[in-house]
């Protein structure tokens, strides 16, 4: 008598399922990695036309920050030496903000500006006029043989002053003015209303080939 | 006699037949995500830390440049080089290169382009900037230092 056999199980077994996705989760978790376009922004100078000498731009030695950074990292910062870069974020920020000698139109951005920047300007006449175009000038100067971390970071320093100012014209916090993307009206007015007047003037000067580097 | 009688015990064991499908949730979450490095990176590449992070809205304009010491020293030396797609090519290359990557972008973008410098911090400055002197040559002075954000 032919029985029926006894019914295949119809069901797949289903209970490593779970094991076998959490093997491929991991090795995704493991192999990702999010894609970060995170850096410092910087916008090179024009080139320079051979033929034709630079125009000379008439700044005063006082308008001028120096940075210089030699081959052993170490800072020349307005002829004074050290080691560290600690405290040169308020020292450019005091710098910017010194209004030293502003002519008419700086007097109106003075006045434009909250008063916690305001309070912050100490007028010394050896230091910057204004921090308008033409009034206040940031320059990084390094060497060939300068470590490039070394770069960033002095060139990070100067950045973060002038957020900072921005920020606290608008009145939010640098972290906050830096994540503005500009892509809808009320974040471009604000990113506007930050650097109106204040344009960032870091210059990076071409490195010197004396000592070290190749 | 006791009045206070045993509650039936709960049940112990939670349910887990929903697992295998959040699993598989995350699983494609991931697999969505994930970018498959489709480079191989010939040059060392230890980003350094910056604070002043600002990133880039459209990632279309970005061209990555990788500058380090090679990872094979006993083939490429222990110098400095410059990694554009997947070779390493010299200073004097560095201007057909933005060319190329120029004009894989529509017309109104190409004076946007933005060269993202991915520079090992072990790189001397002399590199970088003839690098940065043959960008100038070329217009293309929109660069972005890549760097990772630091806590401090």
């Amino acid at each position: 008598m032919a029985r029926k056999k006894g019914r295949m199980a119809q069901e797949v077994n289903a209970g490593s399922m779970a094991d076998i996705a959490f093997l491929l989760l991991i090795f995704f978790l493991v192999t990702t990695t999010i894609a970060s376009d995170k850096g410092v922004l910087n916008i090179l100078p024009p080139k320079q036309d051979p033929n034709q000498p630079p125009p000379e731009i008439k700044l005063n030695e006082r308008n001028i920050f120096n940075i210089l950074v030699n081959a052993n990292d170490q800072l020349l910062v307005e002829g004074e030496v050290r080691q560290t870069t600690a405290g040169l974020s308020d020292e450019i920020k005091s710098f910017l903000l010194n209004f030293g000698a502003p002519d008419e139109e700086a007097q109106a951005l003075f006045n434009s500006l909250p008063a916690s920047l305001r309070n912050q300007a100490e007028r010394d006449s050896r230091s910057s006029d204004h921090p308008m175009a033409g009034g206040a000038v940031i320059s990084i100067k390094t060497n060939r043989g300068t470590s490039y971390e070394r770069y960033l970071e002095v060139l990070d320093i100067a950045k973060r002053a002038y957020f900072e100012i921005y920020a606290e014209r608008v009145g939010i916090t640098a972290d906050q003015y830096r994540a503005l993307s500009g892509r809808n009206a009320a974040e471009k007015e604000l990113i506007d209303r930050g650097k109106e007047g204040i344009p960032m003037a870091i210059s990076i000067a071409e490195p010197d080939k004396i000592g070290g580097g190749n | 006699m006791s009045k206070f009688k045993k509650k039936n015990k709960v049940s112990e064991n939670i349910p887990t037949s929903a697992l295998p499908d959040i699993i598989f949730m995350l699983l494609f979450f991931f697999m969505v995500t994930t970018v498959l490095r489709e480079q191989e990176i010939l040059v060392e590449q230890r980003i350094p830390q910056a604070t002043q992070l600002q990133k880039l809205e459209k990632k279309s304009l970005i061209s990555y440049l990788y500058v380090g010491a090679p990872k094979d020293a006993s083939r490429y030396g222990t110098e400095p080089r410059i990694q554009a797609n997947d070779v390493l090519i010299g200073t004097n290359d560095i201007a057909q290169w933005v060319n190329q990557e120029r004009d894989k972008l529509s017309e109104a973008e190409r004076d946007q382009i933005t060269i993202s410098m991915k520079a090992d911090r072990e790189v001397k400055m002399g590199p970088i900037s003839d690098v940065q002197f043959e960008l100038r040559e070329v217009d293309a002075r929109r660069v972005l230092y890549a760097a990772v954000g630091r806590v401090d």
